[in-house]
This record gives C-alpha cells, structure tokens and sequence, in this order.
C-alpha cells in the first residue's frame, strides 16, 4: 500500500448564508442571491478539489465542541436534518453522509497512543454539527466523497490559546500520521472564518448586500493581516502570532481548526490560494487552499 | 400568593448526566432525587405556564422564542453523546411567546419567533422539562440567551418577561437553567469521584448559594461579573441577571437549596426561590430608565469598570446547603494534557484587580483603596479621613482652618477602622495584615500615643512594621498607614 498524503487543505468558513444564498434543493429556506464573493471563491476551489480526486474530507469543526478530548464519528452513515440553531431561518438541510470510519478509528487510535483523550460517536440518533455539514456541502456539494470529521477541543476555552495552539498541533501531527498509515489521498478542511464579531441586527431581508460589512475596521485589518502572510507562504510565523490575532480579532480559529490544519500539512511555506474574502454578518471569511500541486503557478 | 406574576423560580443545572445517567455518580443521583422534590413543588404552583431561560440555547440576533406548539425530536447532546438519547415533545404557550417577544421588540431588540420542524432545542432546557414538568402539566415558553447581552439588556429581557406575564394575564414558574461555575474536568473521570473542578470555584458558588439561601436575588444579580471572572459562570452566569429583571430586582424571596453538587467538574445546584412579597411588573418607561440605564451601563463597560470589585462583606459560610462530595480523585488519565501545559507553561493567571470600600474615605487621587495582584492585597495610603465627609477625628481647627490641636490616638483609631473596612470589603481581615508602614507627621510628639493604639489592635496579629516621619501628608492628618494583607 502507498504511503497515505494530505493533497490540500481549505481554510472553509461555514456561513450558513452561502448554502442559503446559493439554494440547493437540501436546503429548505430559500434566498434571491446573497454573498456571491464568497460562494464564487468557493466554486474555484471546489473545481480544484474535484481535480485532486481525494479518497476523503476530513473535518474539524468549531459546532462540534467537546470538552474531554477528540470526538470522533463510528457509523459509516448519517442522515437526518441539520437546522441552524443561531440562523434556522436561512439553514434547515437535510444531509446524507458517508463517514471513512477506518480513517477516523485510525486517527483516534493514533491520538490514543499519543496520549490524547478520544471517544466515537456509536449513536446513530446523533445529529451532525452544522459547520462541518456547510463546508462540506460547498467544497463538495456531490456528496460522493467519503469524510471524517473531528469535534473541537476546547482546551483553549479552558486554559489559554497557546494550550488550545499545542492540542491542535498534536491533533495535526496525528491525523498525518493515521492518513499516511492509511494510504489514502485526504483534503483537509478547517471549517472556520477569520474575525467573528458578529451585528445583532439582520435585514429583513437576509440577502439584502446594502447591509452586509464588517463588524469593526480594526478586524478587517487583521484579517488582512493574517491573508497576507497565508499569501506569501508565512504560515509558521502566522500559527506564532495566532492568539494575539484570536484575541484581537474575535476569532473564531480560536477553536483550532486552523492550526490543526496547518500543523497537519507540515507548516506550509509556499502561498496559499487566496480565492477570496467576504463579511458575513460582520465576520470576516476568506476561502484560502493550500495545495502542493499549485505551487509556483499562482 | 395573589397578584404576583411569579409563582416560583428555580435555578437548576442542565446538564445530562442528571437525568440519563444517575446511577453513575451518587452527587449525580442525590441531583436527580432533588429534581424529584422540585417537580412536586412545582405540581403544587397555581401557574399557566412554565417559563424557561437556558444558557445552552445561545442566540446572536437579538431573541429568539419557541413557537412550535409541539416540538419534538429525539435529541443527543454533542458532547455527552455516550449518554444516550433523549425523546421530547414540548407543549408551548405560543401566545405567550408572540406577547413576550413583543415586549422585547419594544425595547429595540430583534426578536424571532422560532417553528421550524427540527430545531434543536437545547440541552438544558431538554433536561429540565423532562425532570421537572414531564407531562407538559403547564405549557412551556422557551427564550433565548444572547451570546453578546451585557447587564443592562439581559436585565431588561428579564423585565419585559414580567410586562409579558401581566399582560396576558398569567402567573409563571420561573426556570432559570443554569450552572454556577462551569469548569469541566477536561479528562476522563470515574463520576462517582466527581468534584467541583477547584476549590475556588467551590468556594464561590457557596458565597452565591448563601446568598440564594437567604433570598438575596438582586445581590447575587449584583455580583455575577466578579463570580463569572472568578468561577467560569455559565456563560458569565448572566442569566441571573435575566432573572433578577423579571423578579423586580430586589431581595424578597425566600430561598431553599435542594441540592449542590458536582457535575463533571461543573457547580450544579437546584435552588427555589418563592416571593415574599407578589412580583409586579415595571413599565416599559421605568425599564428604559431604571439605574441599569444605558448611560451607567456604558460608563461602566467604557472604564473598564469590569476589572473594579466592591465585594459586600464577606459572607460567612452557613451549612444551609447540602455539602458537595468533594472526595480525592484516582489518578486522573491527564497524561497529554499535562504535558502540553507544562511545555507552553499555562500558567493561571494572577488575580489583579481593584477594590473600592464604599465604607471608606474617598481617594483624594486617582487610585483605588486596594489593589489585589495574585494572593496580595496591597492598601493605598489611609489615612483618618471619614466616609462621606472630609472631617477628620480627633482635630481643632480655628476659624482660619488652622490646625491648633489633634489627638494622634483618635486619629490611630480612626486610620486602623478604616484599614479594617477596606480588607473586609476586599475580603480579607485585619488578622491577615503581614506588613504595615506608618508615617507620622510629628514622630517625637505623637510616637508614644500612636504606639499604644497599635498595640492594642496588633499585638497578637504581629504584622511586620516601619515607622517614619514625614514632612507632611495631604490633607492635614498626623498619620497615615500603608498596608499589605492577604486576601
């Protein structure tokens, strides 16, 4: 058997307004348009997924938080209805999942071993977290390709962002070593957006794009920030000023998922793909692909 | 009781273990026992509805209420999954919800009415229903709690509940589901060694429950910035605050504790608090304007007032509450995580905040009376000023405010009273000074007559101490002490 590779990874923030804005026919609410900035990034990077042909997604999630440990899915197969509990109104999708539970037993018992506290969803009553269901449906809106999604640790909740930033790196190195293990080709996705300050207002309206901004300058600033060093291949010297950028900027990264991403792929050094940035109810979101086969042809 | 718009209210926690997995843990069991007692208190309330605010239902967009007449699922905790499922049906007092978020959308907030197939309801809210009005006896109601709502907001949700109440013309019971302190284990346990997950934490959710005990809602409303920073409450335990506005902000409640114990680390305690006087509710005018007003609120946040404590006396631990069994726990599987926080060296965080003793003279400057920074107190300069005035005991002026005469025993007196006010407000004791220095104005007159008075209040505590003379102190005081303490 091959060794096993990470062919790319997806910064994939999970607004439940791009399914919402784009209508597909799991999604029961239904928009005009909405946030086409951010979904048209998506639609490159979904073509250059599609192109790597991967054997899985694997997932980390900020709406899966759990408190002891890794959380990992046991069932090959999960169906059911996933309503937003913040925004029901744009996002109540009814998905149809197939879960690699070898991939996700491996990676457990590589956490194990290492230590780390896990456990494995055996419920099939159990329903899946709308972050991971939204990247998912926009970095492969087919379906036709297996997953693994992990909860999120809230080691960073509970003591600080640089315990949060090492739970994250052991978890990477973990899922690098299970995927190699494995022989199988994975996409990673950190399903998150960058600043995530969100207005407490809406329009009447949800797609009405008059209203759409950032929350507050000084977010938007980082956020450009951040994009910027992702650009020019920084990724190692990003993770270093990560918690001051999640205190500063409200971000919701602070669950991991970035980090773990990035500690999977070995600290990239080349730029990543930056295929666009958008506000999302005030929250700043940027679809960014590190893949080792675009290297040198951006 | 009769024209109250409050029966009853509760505080319980929602966690899952209580109710699928009892049998676990013996604190978890006597929880789910209590549970019992507070649903057969709850079947004796004349009430129309059973009204419900959940920490574990988090909205963004203003408030969102349940309008499903009859939500149900079959639900799984995220977390707790190993637990098992929970079936629900909920019965819910639509119009109640429509009247209450019409009240909200009064006050400018944005307000959703939620009936949605499949919305999740939360944990909590799940965990409570199911133990505490199974049947759906009483109809429910179901808001939410709004991740970025301050004092000032959440006080005036809770108020609009009460306008709500009155004007449908019903009489609730109140639950508020809600832990006190809410730091997890972060590993495996053996639950029936479950522990409050700090002795700190334990510490504090007992001031609360005393406080509870003794009816004292608007005290607790009071204090719940300083416990969530100290204890991790639920988030930052403002749903006291909600529950403080829909009670009429006072302390006229008579309070019981069913229970107290540990819940994964987490302070789960089930409390009632039934009225003494009938709960009214205020008008919308008298809500907007009340002194959580907008502009107190925003100078508060705008100071950084957040970081400032003005701790009532420390309350005396009375055995009015069951005692949580705190047992040793067996070696803890923490290996990782241990590790990883001895590699980046997390360290907790040193306390380091401010104290202002309203027993107090007031700073002549822009300094606090105390300043505790890890397990020090450190006391600004005090002097024998009295509060509320500039007078100064034990001195005559002349008609031209010329000092012709003081007493420096008055005076010692004075500045020792003052010393003791500020470190019970910050609560810590006389008994816990370690180190005081003393200026004098005048060494060789009033050395020997100070000395006395000192000996009197310090000679069994044995403080370390230096005394000097100095030229002159603000205001025309003869002494002044600087002292450091332990909390």
């Amino acid at each position: 058997m091959n060794k096993g590779s990470i062919v790319a990874g997806v910064l994939a923030p999970h607004p439940p307004h791009l399914v919402y804005g784009e209508n597909p026919p799991q999604n029961e609410p239904k928009s005009e348009c909405g946030w086409e900035g951010l979904r048209w990034a998506y639609e490159r990077c979904r073509a250059n997924i599609k192109a790597l042909k991967p054997d899985v997604l694997v997932v980390h999630s900020p709406h899966w938080p759990t408190v002891v440990g890794h959380h990992f899915l046991g069932l090959p197969h999960f169906k059911g209805l996933s309503v937003d509990p913040i925004f029901p109104h744009l996002f109540r999708y009814n998905y149809d999942v197939k879960v690699d539970v070898d991939l996700s037993l491996q990676i457990r018992d590589v956490c194990a071993k290492a230590d780390m506290h896990t456990s494995v969803v055996k419920n099939p009553d159990f329903r899946l977290d709308y972050g991971s269901i939204i990247c998912l449906h926009l970095i492969n809106p087919d379906w036709d390709i297996p997953v693994v999604l992990i909860s999120s640790n809230q080691a960073a909740f509970y003591f600080s962002n640089e315990v949060g930033a090492q739970v994250a790196k052991d978890l990477g190195e973990a899922t690098r070593q299970a995927i190699e293990i494995s022989g199988k080709r994975a996409v990673l996705l950190a399903s998150s957006s960058l600043s995530h300050r969100h207005f407490v207002h809406e329009p009447d309206l949800p797609e009405d794009m008059s209203f759409e901004r950032i929350h507050h300058h000084g977010q938007y600033l980082w956020d450009m920030k951040v994009i910027d060093m992702m650009k020019k291949g920084q990724c190692r010297e990003l993770l270093d000023i990560m918690p001051e950028f999640i205190e500063m900027a409200s971000a919701e990264v602070k669950v991991g998922s970035l980090n773990w991403m990035l500690e999977a792929m070995g600290v990239p050094n080349y730029p990543a793909v930056v295929h666009g940035y958008g506000t999302v109810i005030g929250t700043g979101n940027a679809v960014v692909e590190w893949n080792p086969s675009l290297k040198g042809k951006n | 009781m009769e024209n109250t718009i409050v029966s009853k209210a509760y505080i319980v926690s929602g966690l899952p273990h209580i109710l699928l997995a009892p049998e676990q843990s013996p604190g978890w069991a006597r929880l789910n026992a209590a549970y019992k007692d507070l649903r057969e208190d709850i079947a004796a309330q004349d009430a129309d509805l059973i009204l419900y605010f959940s920490t574990q239902w988090l909205s963004i967009l203003g408030y969102t209420f349940q309008a499903d007449p009859n939500p149900e699922w079959l639900h799984v905790d995220q977390d707790w999954h190993e637990l098992g499922s929970i079936p629900y049906k909920f019965t819910i007092d639509t119009d109640f919800a429509e009247t209450y978020a019409g009240e909200v959308d009064q006050l400018g907030y944005k307000t959703k009415l939620i009936n949605y197939r499949g919305f999740p309801i939360d944990t909590g809210t799940i965990v409570a229903q199911k133990l505490l009005n199974p049947g759906n006896r009483l109809p429910a109601a179901i808001v939410s709690c709004n991740m970025y709502s301050e004092k000032e907001e959440t006080t005036r949700i809770g108020q609009a509940a009460a306008r709500a109440l009155k004007k449908s013309g019903k009489k609730a019971v109140v639950v508020l589901v809600s832990s006190l302190s809410n730091r997890f284990h972060t590993h495996p346990i053996d639950p029936r060694e479950d522990k409050i997950s700090s002795r700190k934490d334990d510490e504090w959710n007992r001031k609360v429950l005393d406080m509870l005990a003794a009816g004292d809602v608007e005290d607790v409303a009071q204090t719940v910035r300083e416990f969530a920073r100290q204890a991790n409450g639920d988030q930052k335990f403002k749903g006291m605050w909600w529950l403080n506005g829909l009670l009429g902000q006072s302390n006229n409640f008579e309070g019981k504790i069913y229970g107290y114990e540990a819940v994964w680390g987490t302070g789960a305690a089930l409390v009632s608090l039934e009225p003494t006087v009938p709960v009214q509710a205020i008008s919308l005018e008298k809500s907007m304007g009340s002194e959580e007003g907008s502009q107190a609120e925003m100078v508060e946040e705008l100071t950084n007032f957040d970081y400032m404590a003005t701790l009532s006396k420390p309350v005396k631990l009375k055995a009015s509450h069951p005692e949580p069994e705190l047992r040793t726990s067996k070696a803890d599987s923490t290996a990782h995580l241990t590790k990883i926080i001895e590699r980046v060296e997390a360290t907790k965080r040193l306390a380091d905040y401010e104290i202002v003793s309203k027993g107090s003279a007031e700073p002549v400057g822009t300094y606090p009376h105390a300043r505790r920074y890890g397990d020090l107190l450190f006391l600004s300069g005090i002097g024998p000023r009295q509060v509320g005035s500039k007078d100064i005991p034990g001195i005559v002026f002349d008609s031209n405010r010329k000092v012709v005469a003081y007493d420096i025993r008055v005076q010692t007196k004075a500045v020792i009273q003052s010393v003791k006010r500020i470190l019970e407000d910050a609560g810590s004791s006389l008994d816990k000074v370690i180190d005081i220095q003393v200026f004098l104005t005048n060494m060789k007159d009033d050395f020997p007559g100070y000395n006395e008075v000192y000996n009197e209040a310090f000679k069994d505590i044995r403080p370390t101490r230096t005394t000097v003379e100095v030229g002159a102190l603000p205001t025309p005081i003869a002494v002044e002490f600087k002292v450091i303490a332990r909390p």
